[in-house]
Parts: C-alpha cells; sequence; structure tokens
C-alpha cells in the first residue's frame, strides 16, 4: 500500500507509464495527481473489497452474532422464541456447568502444552534430519505427511478400532492385555495421571487423544519447516561449520535465527490447532473426560432442541482465548516491523 | 461403521443434490406449477385414500445403512399411486440427527424420518411438521400405544409409526446350552445366574459406553423395574429430582450389580460388547435388539429375555421400545402425496415391503404378516404386545441436551461409582437449567 503515495518507488513506475499512456484517463482538472487509472482503481476496490466483504461478513458477523446470541435463551427455531437473559449464561457455565467448562479449558491447555513441547520441535527435528538429503527423503516425508492427509473417518477407524480397541487393538496384543479383566481401557478411563486440585487433572484417555493429535500435527509442522529449511542460504551452515560450531550450535544459532518468520508461522498454527481442537476428539466419540471448548460448542448448539444462548457464551470463552493470543501476536509482529 | 463414525462428506452430498434438485425445479418451475394447479383440480387436498394426488414428494431419510435403505426403497416402489414421482434423500444417520433441525426450517422434503414420543411432540410443538389427525383417521391396525406416541402437546398426530425394536437381554443360545443357564424371572435369580457365570468364568454381562449412550440403556431397564413407567416418565419429562432416594436407589442397584459386568465399558464399542457375547466370553447384554446385526452368525444365535422383576409391586411389564417413523413438514410442497405416502407407510402392505430388507426391527401395524418373522421379531413382538408401558429409550424421552448431561454422569457413575451423590446433585442442577430454558423457548 505504501508504494501507492510514492511516485518515485520503482514499483510504481509501471503504473505510471499505462497512466500516462491512457487517453481516457479520468483524473483532470481539480483531482490531485494520481497514478491510478480508472481501470486500477477499480481492480484495486475489488481486491481490498472483495476479501475485506468475506471477512466481515464470514467472520465478524458470525462473531458479533455468537456475542449477541450468548445473552439470549433461544433454542434456534423462531426469532420470536428469543429471550434476553442479560448475563445469565455465563453466570450459569461457572455455576451449573463449570465442571464441564474447566475440563475443558485446561484440555485445551493440555493440548497447548503437548503440542508446543512435543510434537511441534519433533516436527522441527524430523524437517531438519530429512532436509539432509537423506537416501528415500520423499518415502520419509510421505509418511510423516501422511496423518495429515487421511480423512478423519480413517483417522479415528485407525485409532479407534485398529490401535486402541481393548481386544483386538494393537497396543493390547502387544502388551499382551487382552484377556478380560485385565484388558487397558485406552479410551474409557478417565482416571487422572496429573491431578492439579480435586476433580481436574489430565484424564488416562485424553491422553489417549492426545496422541493421535501429535500424530498428526508432528507431519503438518514437518512440511511448513521443510519448506523454511529449503530457502536457508547454505554458505550460512558452511560458514557455521568453518568456525567450527558442531550441528547443534549451528542450528541454534544459525538456521534457527534465520528461519524466524517460519517459525512465527509454527507458532501461530500451533496455538490456533490446540485452541480450536475439535475433530480427532469427535471421531473418537468424546468419551468421558475429554471435553474441550469446541466439543461443548457443538454439543450445546448442534442437533434438536439446542441452546444457542449456552452454545454461543462458550464461543464467545473461544474466541476471547484466541482473541487474547492474536492481540499479543499482532503487537509483537507490528513492534518488529516498526523496529 | 455408521454407528460410530459420522461422515462429514454426507452432508455435502446431499446439499449438492438438494441444489440440483432446486436448479432443476427453478428450470422446470412452470413444469411443476402446472402440475400443481392441475392437482387442485380435484387431488390438491387429502382424499382420505390413495390414488389422486400427483407431482414429486420427496422424502428426507436416515437410513444410510444397507438394510434400512432397502427397505425404504421397497415401501416407495410399494406406493400403489403411480402418478406421484418420489425421490429419496438418504443422508447419514448421525449427520441426519445432528442437522434435523436446518433439515425441517428447510422443509425441502415433504415426509421425514423420525422418532416417536418426545421427539416429535417437541417438533410438532415448534409448528416444524404439519398435523396428519387425517392421515390417522384413515389409519387401522395400530394399537392406540402407538397413537399415543404420535399425538403432541395439542392433541392431534404428528407421526406415523412404521417399525420398532426392543431392548432386552441378549445371550448366545451356544454358551447357554452349553452350560444349562435358564432365563431368570426374578432379580435374585439374575444374580444367582451371573454369580453362576462368574465361577464358570464367563463375565455375566458384556458392557459396552462408547457414544455415551448404550448404558443409558441399564439405567432406563433399573429405572423402570425399581420405580415403574409413571414415575420414569416424570424423571423423563423433567419432573421428578434426581436426588429423590428412589433414584439413588437405582444407582445402588447398580453399583451392586457392576462387578457382574465387563470393565472399561467406556472405551469399548457396543459391537465389540456384542462380539464377546457372540464368542462365549460374556453371557448377557442389555442392549436393543440391533445387536443381532452384530454379524450373521450371531443373528442365528442370539434370543434374549426381558429384563426381569425386581420389585413384585412395580412388575417386569415396562420396558424401552423405540418406535420409528415418518413425519410431514409444516409446508409440504406436495401435501396430498405426502399425505397419501404417510398413510401408505402405516399399511402392512408398505411394512412387510419394508421388513423383507429389513428384518432386524418388528412392523407397527398388527396386519402386517407375521408369519415371515424369524424368532427374535416374533419374541420382540410378543414382548411388546404384552408391556404394560412403553418408553423409547432415554434419548428420546427427554430433550437431546439432558440425554447428553445424562450420558456424562452415567459414563462417570461407572467408573467411580463412589462419588454418585456429587454427580446426582450435579446433575439435577443441569436439569433445572436445562429444563427452565427449554420452558421459555
Amino acid at each position: 500500500m505504501t508504494s501507492l503515495q510514492h511516485p518515485s518507488d520503482a514499483a510504481s513506475s509501471s503504473d505510471a507509464t499505462v497512466s500516462e499512456a491512457d487517453p481516457s484517463s479520468p483524473r483532470k482538472g481539480r483531482r490531485r495527481y494520481s497514478l491510478l487509472t480508472g481501470n486500477d482503481r477499480r481492480v484495486l476496490q475489488a481486491m481490498v473489497g472483495v476479501p475485506t466483504f468475506l471477512h466481515v461478513s464470514l467472520i465478524w458477523v458470525p462473531a458479533i452474532c455468537t456475542f449477541l446470541l450468548s445473552f439470549t435463551n433461544w433454542n434456534g427455531f423462531r426469532f420470536d422464541n428469543m429471550e434476553f437473559v442479560g448475563l445469565r449464561n455465563y453466570k450459569q457455565l461457572f455455576t451449573v456447568f463449570e465442571k464441564d467448562l474447566y475440563e475443558a479449558l485446561l484440555n485445551n491447555a493440555w493440548v497447548l502444552i503437548f503440542l508446543f513441547v512435543i510434537a511441534t520441535p519433533l516436527g522441527i527435528l524430523v524437517a531438519y534430519i530429512l532436509d539432509k538429503n537423506l537416501r528415500g527423503t520423499a518415502v520419509y516425508q510421505s509418511v510423516f505427511y501422511f496423518p495429515v492427509v487421511l480423512s478423519l473417518a480413517v483417522v479415528g477407524f485407525i485409532w479407534k478400532s485398529v490401535i486402541y480397541s481393548p481386544r483386538q487393538g494393537v497396543l493390547n496384543v502387544l502388551l499382551n492385555r487382552t484377556e478380560e479383566g485385565n484388558q487397558i481401557s485406552w479410551l474409557g478411563d478417565s482416571d487422572q495421571v496429573i491431578t492439579l486440585v480435586s476433580d481436574y487433572g489430565l484424564s488416562k484417555n485424553f491422553l489417549a487423544i492426545i496422541a493421535p493429535m501429535i500424530w498428526r500435527h508432528v507431519g503438518y509442522i514437518m512440511v511448513l519447516y521443510l519448506a523454511g529449511l529449503k530457502a536457508v542460504d547454505p554458505s550460512l551452515r558452511e560458514a557455521a561449520a568453518i568456525d567450527g560450531s558442531n550441528e547443534w550450535q549451528s542450528f541454534k544459532n544459525v538456521v534457527f535465527p534465520s528461519l524466524k518468520p517460519v517459525n512465527i508461522v509454527i507458532l501461530v498454527i500451533t496455538v490456533i490447532e490446540a485452541l480450536r481442537v475439535f475433530d480427532i476428539i469427535d471421531v473418537l466419540n468424546n468419551p468421558i473426560g475429554t471435553d474441550v471448548l469446541s466439543i461443548l460448542v457443538t454439543e450445546s448448539i448442534l442437533g434438536e432442541s439446542s441452546n444457542v444462548g449456552r452454545g454461543s457464551a462458550y464461543g464467545v470463552m473461544l474466541l476471547m482465548l484466541c482473541f487474547g493470543f492474536v492481540v499479543w501476536y499482532l503487537r509483537s509482529t507490528f513492534r518488529e516491523d516498526d523496529a | 461403521m455408521s454407528n460410530s463414525y459420522p461422515q462429514p462428506g454426507a452432508w455435502d452430498a446431499y446439499v449438492a443434490r438438494r441444489s440440483v434438485i432446486k436448479g432443476g425445479a427453478a428450470v422446470g418451475a412452470f413444469a411443476v406449477g402446472g402440475s400443481v394447479l392441475a392437482a387442485c383440480g380435484g387431488g390438491d387436498t387429502f382424499s382420505g385414500e390413495i390414488g389422486s394426488a400427483s407431482g414429486t414428494l420427496n422424502i428426507g431419510s436416515n437410513a444410510s445403512d444397507p438394510a434400512p435403505q432397502a427397505g425404504l426403497q421397497a415401501v416407495v416402489n410399494a406406493f400403489p399411486n403411480a402418478d406421484v414421482d418420489v425421490v429419496i434423500n438418504t443422508l447419514d444417520h448421525n449427520t441426519y440427527q445432528e442437522n434435523i433441525t436446518t433439515i425441517l426450517q428447510a422443509q425441502d422434503d415433504d415426509v421425514l424420518a423420525w422418532f416417536a414420543g418426545f421427539r416429535n411432540k417437541f417438533f410438532a410443538d415448534q409448528g416444524l411438521v404439519g398435523d396428519i389427525s387425517d392421515v390417522w383417521e384413515n389409519i387401522t391396525g395400530l394399537g392406540e400405544g402407538f397413537k399415543a406416541a404420535s399425538t403432541a402437546s395439542d392433541g392431534n398426530q404428528y407421526f406415523v409409526p412404521t417399525s420398532f425394536y426392543t431392548w432386552a437381554i441378549n445371550y448366545s443360545k451356544k454358551l447357554w446350552g452349553e452350560n444349562g443357564y435358564t432365563e431368570p424371572t426374578t432379580s435374585d435369580e439374575l444374580i444367582g445366574l451371573a454369580e453362576q457365570m462368574m465361577s464358570d468364568g464367563v463375565t455375566p454381562f458384556a458392557f459396552a459406553n462408547d457414544g455415551k449412550w448404550p448404558i443409558m440403556g441399564t439405567f432406563d431397564a433399573l429405572n423402570l423395574r425399581l420405580n415403574g413407567y409413571d414415575f420414569h416418565v416424570d424423571l423423563m419429562g423433567g419432573n421428578g429430582s434426581w436426588t429423590d432416594d428412589r433414584v439413588r436407589n437405582v444407582f445402588t442397584t447398580w453399583e451392586s450389580l457392576l462387578p457382574f459386568h465387563q470393565e472399561g465399558a467406556n472405551g469399548r464399542t457396543w459391537q465389540e460388547a456384542a462380539t464377546d457375547v457372540e464368542e462365549g466370553r460374556a453371557g448377557m447384554y442389555l442392549l436393543g435388539t440391533f445387536a443381532a446385526s452384530n454379524s450373521e452368525a450371531f443373528a442365528a444365535d442370539m434370543d434374549f429375555f426381558n429384563v426381569p422383576e425386581f420389585d413384585s409391586a412395580i412388575g417386569a411389564g415396562a420396558l424401552d421400545a423405540p418406535i420409528d417413523g415418518f413425519q410431514m413438514v409444516s409446508e409440504p410442497t406436495n401435501e396430498a402425496a405426502a399425505k397419501e405416502m404417510l398413510l401408505h407407510m402405516s399399511t402392512p402392505l408398505a411394512q412387510d415391503a419394508y421388513l423383507s430388507e429389513d428384518p432386524s426391527v418388528v412392523a407397527s401395524n398388527s396386519g402386517a404378516n407375521t408369519s415371515v418373522y424369524n424368532d427374535l421379531q416374533k419374541k420382540s413382538s410378543e414382548l411388546a404386545s404384552a408391556a404394560t408401558g412403553i418408553s423409547q429409550f432415554l434419548d428420546r424421552d427427554t430433550i437431546p441436551d439432558f440425554a447428553g448431561a445424562c450420558g456424562d454422569m452415567f459414563a462417570e457413575f461407572i467408573e467411580n461409582p463412589g462419588g454418585v451423590d456429587g454427580m446426582l446433585a450435579d446433575l439435577e442442577e443441569k436439569k433445572v437449567a436445562i429444563f427452565a430454558d427449554f420452558n421459555a423457548g
């Protein structure tokens, strides 16, 4: 955008020639000299206008509607059924449905921690190793990326029936725990592995559900990071090697910092994936102890006799969390741009 | 499979198909308009019998499994009015259920597959489905129980029941024959049998709760046996209290029976549990008779008995027997054809056609041909006709939102029965909030 106001900018010089060559240019008389023809302007308007329109109508309008609906009691049928109830839904979230809400918030936090501490570093590691042009890199890449490509129905089948099934699942067969009374109920045992306060903590079956999330996230991060690594100037690494740095030092001090834009993208993706996580829990049928915010939203709103007000209140909680992160992210990005 | 995994693609396919139909309708608007006008001549309104309607009729169906899908097609093929072009729009079962409000509000289909009882009443009270009392005036062979299950708060009928199945205790005839087990008729006999099975190295009850709905059947059965049908219906309607001693008693009894059940139910699918019964590792399984659909071998080997009496003052007459059927949307495009189709669906002709493709359920019409019934169907039919009260299953008898809260509570209970008092207090709190929202709407 800035280039449009600076005629001396090299990028806009071609526009200037077009503008002068165009006899039908409407800008005459009192108008300030502009480098844009009517066509340019229309194209620009369309390029800015269409995405803005889509963004506002598909993101902001629904978000604001959700916010407004969270103050109502509405079953989703006729508008005259809607009843304004003020903050009651929010009050109920913290008094009546508090167990669901706290469990969900905590589970979202667990996903964030596990993706951030295990999945993302693992994805970066895999990308770094595969970038070494090993034999069969393409095969490894496909293998690691495969979970991202698989349809969710297949993912559900793999984890529920092939891996975690109590009798014929791979895990219990390998551990020789398939007998009655001896089986490990991977998806059904909501006892806590880590207990924070009384009823709240990390349940065993949620940990079992985090595993497929990590499985998918690693492939996703790997592809992104691999693309970034291809763009790193090899001479930087050579220079680091000549200066005597070992593999870890050259990654930590040379490669990683030079990939800053990619790192930020990965950070953003990890946080957003953790907040909006829904699909894998849903295909594994959301066993007890595995609620997250997006599950509570859909449970309240989907289906018959839905409770749109409460579902929207859950949605607003999720929006606030995303918002906090986005504000932080934008601030840090713009601060760097200014510097 | 379709019971366990929603198929996101199915909805897209449905939307695509709908828009094709709509696009076609726009192009052919004149033709359709023409037929409606023509129909105005005499057949626009329902005449009480099949034959005068014409035009296109859209049926929305959740029959995505092969057998029910073929069954509905057979019903349509048997429709005597050849002037009506019938289009069946089938959606994946779970997707259909989750999107039913959208489907109803779109009013694209004239006739929709749905469930009797509370869930029929709810849509009728919302004005989303049409009054079909005039169809009921012409229906023969459906008992009062079916009519009650089709009636909404205003006393009119909004639903045509076509088939049902029963919940009972299923077992393998082979295992029982080898070990000499006999069907118990009282709770003491049931417990004695369970102890016998334990000493034989067989887990008495298979138990699975993937999806958090299967064990609702256990709650229903115990509540019906210990507190009776009226109490159960009241409780489902939001009137009884969950902290009541009678409800607590259900959980005390359930807890005493838990040691006879398989462990880790929350992580097991009903199919896996049915396989355990089929292969003789577990002795009994309280589930809908659809358990037979687990495999052909099991269908041949399975038998079942009614949940025995727990309290002689209450008896063993009530049971869960979910009824499936069809509704008409409130503003159908082709009302005459919709009503003729609904009337047709209530007849033995249509129900025989359906059962020829899907023998896992029982026809609602007493005139249906029972001579083709297999043993399981015969028994189901006898069980239901002898019943003193028929409930629809917990998630069909109460607000779906609240059924979800019950499902969570039951799942938690079987893992941690000691914490039941806190859970019941919590559930009661949720019940109050959910029913208050519901009744205000």
